[in-house]
């Protein structure tokens, strides 16, 4: 069996859900994990399975944030990208003669995701082409990046323009950048997807001969600056990002050596009929999802919607209370077997002896401070 | 390495309830804390939609944003909760006290207690410290102007937010640090920062264990999220709506009056839950023992507290946006002390946090069964032998200077003291020798040189420049009062020289 | 210079940029060069007046040259150098490192470079002055700047300049100013006009207890290196770079340049078996440290493989296996031959030291060594080998039984220390399974704006240093 007749098997009768830069960003937060590896591949509906297997996700978007998100874009993209163009200039010094502005959505009434694709790519060539300071805003650009042997096709709101022969990729996000700085984790969640447009740039233009230098790696992130709403402009150099995606997205093309040690079988089907609701019985479908393992910490809980499923399963392992404090007990997996070990009653395996002695001087330590539980 | 930390996480979970971690509480709880809950418009920078707060468990007082995209209404909401928390921190100035100062100096006066604000998490202070930068600079007159009492307001939450940066602080607390430190709960650290899920290892409700009151608490129906974030779902589903109705109602009219009454329904049954939660976690920390060195810290707080007073009274300028590199420094060099010193105080007022540093090896406890005479400048003059009355030295940076009390002070002789310490394990016949002043190096178990400046790193136990060793204070750890021989006749003397002390051996 | 062949430039390497009519044919020509810019670059140094804080420390004109020196690259013989002769020329000097220990080598070297000017030892109250300080009648030591205004030059610890408060000097010249951190350059900087700042970019950063973002992203902030900060508020000042490492061997160059250098890289001061090492005696196979050592004495790296688990981080059966290494290196009666010693040198045990991540492993080490009957290795952490040399070097990976990377043990700078103190031959003790920690490291660590990305990356400096040990991989039984 292919694998990716395989994965098709895996995920059921339903259509793979789409990638974008968003879902091929999270790649990279625990590529150690085989179950998120094989359902990101296999385009499953996480959200859908956790509730079915009885384990509903705690994600849900407020409609204030993407009110707000949209908002914010509209302003920085009226008239032309009027906002945006000024920010560049002031904001970030750079010297941007006449701009000219090409708004990729609609080709001619016609959406066709290939056909939208072809003019971005003949527009953005000619760009490349006519040399530097041509100084060109893109609207919609439709971008294609090959993910685990699939072509997807990536709709950023971004714009990207092009300065000095370079092509810069913007991404407007709307946390505040407050004094010059902004929430660590959004910016890095924001810088890993400007660097999957990156890629799909420089793919695209590789395609017509140009180096990768014609996609510059500094970004531009485009935030709401202090409490207001206008908007601030700062560089984000995504070398970083750049090298993890390349590595996490040449990984997955090799998910078949994963794929072959599954049940041929297997699947997460979730039996959906007309109406829209699964009757795949839940235990049958925990214990198919089971049969590929994961690797749960605790930072999935934010970050991955099988979270609380993989939880349940990892419940009196080391590994749920944190890499840290699995860490300080001398990785020994199971709870059970720590507090076997401190208290003698488990006779430790050879390479368990110096976890075992560790865990007995501190269970020993515990035990006699006063005030000290036993 | 916090191997004993983990170990009680462990046995939190096979216990199903949370382990204690410390003896006795390292954090300063107020007689009449303010607990500040706030809730902030999602997407928004820190836009406030409602905060519950109050010094008293029965009367909590809620203020709402009914329009929380409206600028006027922010800061007429800054301005209401102004009223509440300016005039509680302000109450603070009236009663003062005198403290003796050092010689040849004027005895200085100080506020004799300081307010103590108490948010739910981390995040928490985080809004405090938002909300007191979009505050602090805004002005009462001109254009945009704004209640006077906001930007007070703006200057004191970023007094208290800075203030919480700094190790040993207690004014700006939050709950689920302040429980974090006392108890391990048989969940991650990532999923203690949920109040109620930590609430209910710690201390659940009767008839539940820990991890299902745990479980319980992390549906956001019967347990609200502590905020500042909002649950998505009560965004949608119930605050969309209403702010919908305040907004498309007329001003002044009876519809509005309704909308603006029921979205503060909503909102006070989100917050509700959490003051709760709050009060409980109040209780529980004031059930433990206060440390020795925390009135100590807390004096610390009360000075700041009365020099930002002062500063105001002044009619100083508001702290600026970012530092400037000289006060960067200087914070930094403050930061790192008080980190050092934070960490020394609860490892001598707590033999539990001790035990962490004996199982690294970095102190050890014993018994003095040797003394040889003769100060170390290190150590100060008086620490020679184990007289029968002594006491835990203070490290020096607990004490700031402070003389170990008990031991009086003799004539210095030429060369460093040295104390013949037991340690080691029951059976093991080891005994050390502390070299005053220089890390021990054959201490006992597990023991390693410690150095100075620039020393190596362990992760989260990393050393700044030249700041001694816990092992250096650990010399001083002199055994506690019951250990060491009533005085008899061969008690030490410390005045002479000669005299030497003999203990029994403690075997471990 | 003798007249051998002439070493490969390595294709990495990118030699400074060197006047047409000089044509270095050897490394030495190229070191040679290097510093003969560094000198006319600080002769170019216009004097300036006044004290001024961080940010003033440009007026236009640079009033600073930066000079980055890769491992064993001469470092502190350019500041002896560079001091020595500022001393000659009649101008003061503030010559600044940041522990005793260093001050005291740089003080050592310079009364032997020197015998003329004064030196004064700028010092704290209880420091003991060591005997190759105290043997120098030209040295002397006080507590404070006044009580030595005699010497031309003076040093001290950067810690121990901060609490100088007044003086102005011409000149200072700051040995490892990458491990200096930008706020103790601050507390200095008024006291000098112009000053050269040398430092190693690719070894340990300074750090803090303190965890806080409060000040990330300002050019200005207290935690970060004195170097990137210095460069981030002056731009157009020069850095220039010494070329060749005369330490580490033409086999480990290239490694350590691509992992650890990949901007600037750099050459080895000794072509191919320029560095050689023999054995006394015969291995019989016997012992499992045999392969290891004749590979590494071969090759010049090698990677002794243990069985792939997780384990407590003193590893017993690591911990064993490094001193088994040192103690079958002394057995064998290794014998170096290298420049300095063509017709050989036994290698006894103060040139072997045995490297860690944390210090509870080099106490077990010591003490597995102490159990045999073996002394005089050094065995230390990262930190406090930094600046050491040794002719062979055995390290115990970071990442070894890990059950995943953190931060702190992918960090390039503890791997490019303790991998670049060797001049023959350097093994590296590791459990299996090291690529799949890489393959599995979640990359979630926050971006912050403003601040400059840092190069070389660790996760991809560990992952050039596996993929080249990988070919040299003994696998114990």
């Amino acid at each position: 069996m292919t694998t990716e007749a395989r994965l098709d098997r895996i995920r059921g009768a339903v259509p793979p859900r789409n990638h974008n830069a968003r879902t091929i960003a999270a790649l990279t937060s625990n590529p150690g994990c085989a179950r998120r590896a094989i359902m990101d591949a296999a385009g499953v509906d996480k959200q859908r399975l956790a509730a079915c297997a009885g384990f509903p996700a705690p994600f849900g978007q407020s409609q204030f944030a993407i009110t707000r998100g949209n908002a914010f874009e509209a302003q920085v993209k009226a008239n032309g990208c009027a906002e945006l163009l000024r920010l560049l200039r002031e904001g970030l010094g750079l010297p941007i003669p006449e701009v000219s502005y090409d708004d990729l959505e609609e080709v001619a009434g016609n959406t066709s995701r290939e056909l939208r694709h072809a003019r971005t790519r003949s527009l953005l060539a000619r760009a490349a082409a006519s040399g530097a300071d041509a100084g060109t805003l893109f609207d919609h650009p439709l971008l294609r990046l090959a993910v685990a042997g699939q072509q997807v096709y990536l709709e950023p709101d971004l714009i990207a323009f092009q300065l000095h022969g370079q092509f810069h990729v913007v991404e407007m996000k709307s946390f505040a950048v407050i004094d010059g700085q902004a929430d660590g984790d959004k910016v890095a969640a924001a810088a890993t997807q400007s660097a999957v447009y990156v890629l799909a740039l420089r793919e695209l233009l590789a395609g017509e001969g140009y180096g990768p230098d014609s996609v510059s790696h500094e970004a531009v992130l485009v935030c709401p600056e202090n409490f207001s709403n206008a908007p601030v402009a700062t560089l984000v150099d995504v070398r970083k990002q750049l090298t993890v995606l390349r590595r996490q997205l040449s990984r997955l093309e090799r998910i078949d050596s994963l794929a072959e040690l599954l049940p041929p079988g297997l699947t997460f089907d979730l039996m959906i009929d007309e109406a829209g609701v699964a009757f795949r019985p839940a235990a049958e479908l925990t214990e198919a999802i089971r049969t590929v393992p994961a690797r749960y910490v605790p930072e999935c809980l934010a970050s991955c919607e099988m979270c609380y499923f993989c939880r349940d399963e990892a419940r009196g392992t080391t590994a749920a209370l944190g890499r840290d404090v699995r860490d300080d007990l001398g990785a020994v997996e199971t709870v059970s077997a720590v507090l076997g070990l401190a208290d003698g009653t488990l006779t430790p395996a050879d390479e368990q002896a110096e976890a075992a002695a560790m865990l007995q001087a501190a269970a020993r330590l515990r035990r006699e401070t006063p005030g000290g539980a036993a | 390495m916090s191997t004993l930390t983990a170990l009680a996480r462990a046995q939190a979970v096979a216990r199903r309830i949370a382990q204690p971690v410390a003896t006795v509480r390292h954090v300063h709880v107020s007689d009449r804390p303010l607990v500040l809950i706030p809730l902030a418009l999602a997407g928004e920078a820190n836009a406030p939609l409602a905060a519950m707060v109050g010094d008293e468990p029965g009367s909590p007082r809620l203020v709402v944003v009914h329009q929380p995209r409206n600028r006027d209404q922010r800061f007429a909401f800054a301005a209401a909760l102004a009223g509440i928390v300016v005039g509680y921190v302000e109450a603070f100035r009236s009663a003062v006290e005198t403290i003796p100062s050092g010689q040849g100096r004027e005895p200085r006066v100080r506020c004799a207690d300081a307010p103590q604000v108490l948010v739910p998490n981390p995040a928490g202070i985080g809004f405090v410290r938002l909300l007191g930068r979009s505050t602090r600079f805004r002005r009462s007159y001109g254009e945009y102007a704004v209640d006077p009492a906001v930007p007070v307001l703006g200057r004191w939450l970023t007094f208290l937010a800075e203030r919480a940066e700094y190790p040993g602080s207690c004014l700006l607390l939050a709950a689920t640090d302040a429980l974090a430190l006392h108890w391990a709960s048989g969940q991650s650290p990532v999923e203690d920062l949920n109040l109620a899920a930590l609430l209910g290892w710690i201390d659940p409700p009767a008839g539940m264990t820990g991890p299902e009151a745990a479980a319980a608490a992390e549906d956001p129906v019967l347990w609200p999220p502590a905020g500042p974030v909002t649950d998505p779902t009560f965004d949608n589903e119930v605050l969309a709506p209403l702010i919908e109705a305040c907004a498309r109602a007329g001003d002044g009219t009876g519809a509005r009056r309704r909308a603006e009454s029921a979205l503060e329904a909503a909102v006070s049954a989100q917050l509700t839950p959490t003051w709760g939660l709050m009060w409980r976690g109040v209780g529980l920390l004031r059930a433990l023992p206060p440390g020795g060195r925390v009135a100590a810290r807390w004096d610390g707080d009360k000075d700041a507290f009365t020099r930002h007073a002062e500063h105001l009274r002044a009619g100083g300028p508001p702290q600026p946006r970012r530092d400037s590199a000289v006060a960067a420094a200087r914070r930094l060099d403050w930061m790192e002390r008080a980190l050092a010193s934070y960490a020394v105080q609860r490892a001598l007022d707590d033999p539990l946090v001790l035990a962490e540093y004996r199982m690294t090896g970095e102190a050890f406890v014993g018994i003095v069964t040797a003394a040889e005479p003769g100060p170390d400048r290190r150590l100060g003059q008086a620490a020679q032998a184990a007289p029968a009355d002594h006491r835990h030295h203070g490290g020096p940076s607990a004490g700031r200077g402070r003389r170990p009390a008990a031991v009086p002070g003799p004539a210095r002789a030429e060369r460093a003291g040295r104390l013949r310490v037991a340690i080691g394990p029951a059976g093991a016949g080891r005994t050390g020798r502390a070299a005053a002043g220089r890390p021990g190096r054959r201490g006992g178990p597990g023991a390693v040189r410690r150095d100075g400046p620039g020393a190596h790193a362990d992760p989260g136990q990393r050393s700044g420049g030249g700041r001694p060793g816990l092992l250096h204070d650990a010399v001083r750890l002199l055994p506690a009062v019951r250990d060491v021989p009533a005085a008899r006749g061969d008690a030490v003397d410390a005045r002479r020289p000669a005299a030497r002390v003999r203990a029994r051996r403690r075997g471990r | 210079m003798t007249a051998r062949d002439v070493p490969p430039v390595h294709a990495e390497a990118q030699p400074p940029t060197i006047p047409a009519r000089q044509l270095p044919a050897t490394a030495g020509d190229l070191a040679e060069q290097a510093v003969a810019d560094v000198l006319a670059a600080l002769d170019g140094l216009p004097g300036s007046g006044g004290p001024d804080d961080l940010t003033g420390l440009t007026g236009g004109r640079h009033r600073g040259v930066v000079v980055d020196s890769p491992p064993g690259a001469g470092k502190s013989a350019l500041v002896v150098r560079v001091t020595a002769e500022l001393a000659a020329a009649g101008e003061p000097v503030m010559v600044v490192a940041q522990t005793n220990a260093q001050v005291d080598d740089l003080v050592d070297r310079l009364a032997l470079a020197t015998p003329g000017p004064a030196i004064g030892r700028l010092s704290a109250e209880n420091y003991m002055p060591t005997p190759r300080v105290a043997r120098h009648a030209t040295v002397s030591i006080a507590q404070r700047a006044d009580d030595l205004t005699g010497c031309r030059v003076m040093a001290g610890t950067a810690a121990k300049w901060a609490t100088v408060t007044n003086g102005l000097w011409p000149w200072a010249v700051i040995d490892e100013a990458y491990q200096m951190r930008s706020d103790t350059l601050l507390r200095i900087a008024g006291r000098f006009e112009r000053a050269l700042f040398v430092g190693d970019p690719g070894q340990l950063d300074p750090f803090s207890t303190i965890t806080t973002e409060r000040w990330l992203g300002l050019t200005w902030d207290p935690m970060e290196s004195a170097v990137a900060a210095l460069l981030r508020n002056n731009p157009g000042i020069p850095v220039h770079g010494l070329p060749v490492s005369w330490r580490l061997p033409a086999t480990a160059v290239p490694v350590m340049a691509e992992a650890f250098y990949p901007f600037t890289g750099f050459r080895s001061g000794t072509g191919p078996g320029g560095r050689r090492l023999e054995f006394t005696t015969r291995g019989l196979g016997a012992f499992a440290a045999d392969e290891p050592i004749e590979t590494a004495a071969a090759a010049g790296w090698a990677l002794y493989e243990l069985p792939a688990r997780h384990t407590v981080r003193t590893d017993a059966e690591a911990v064993m296996a490094c001193a088994a290494l040192a103690e079958r290196i002394l057995q064998r009666g290794a014998v170096s031959y290298s420049e300095r010693a063509p017709a050989g040198e036994l290698v006894t045990a103060d040139r072997i030291a045995i490297g860690t991540a944390h210090r509870d492993q080099a106490q077990a080490i010591r003490s597995r060594l102490g159990l045999l009957s073996v002394a005089g290795v050094t065995v230390d952490t990262a930190n406090r080998l930094q600046g050491r040399e040794v002719d062979i070097m055995i390290v115990l990976h970071p990442l070894s039984g890990r059950v995943d990377a953190s931060a702190f043990h992918l960090e390039a700078g503890r791997l490019c220390v303790l991998t670049s103190r060797h001049r023959h031959a350097c093994i590296v003790v590791a459990r299996a399974g090291i690529p799949q920690l890489f393959d599995a490291h979640p990359h979630t660590e926050p971006v912050h704006l403003n601040v400059p990305a840092k190069f070389p990356d660790g996760w991809e400096a560990n992952q050039a240093l596996m993929a080249h040990l990988a070919s040299l991989r003994v696998r114990s039984l």
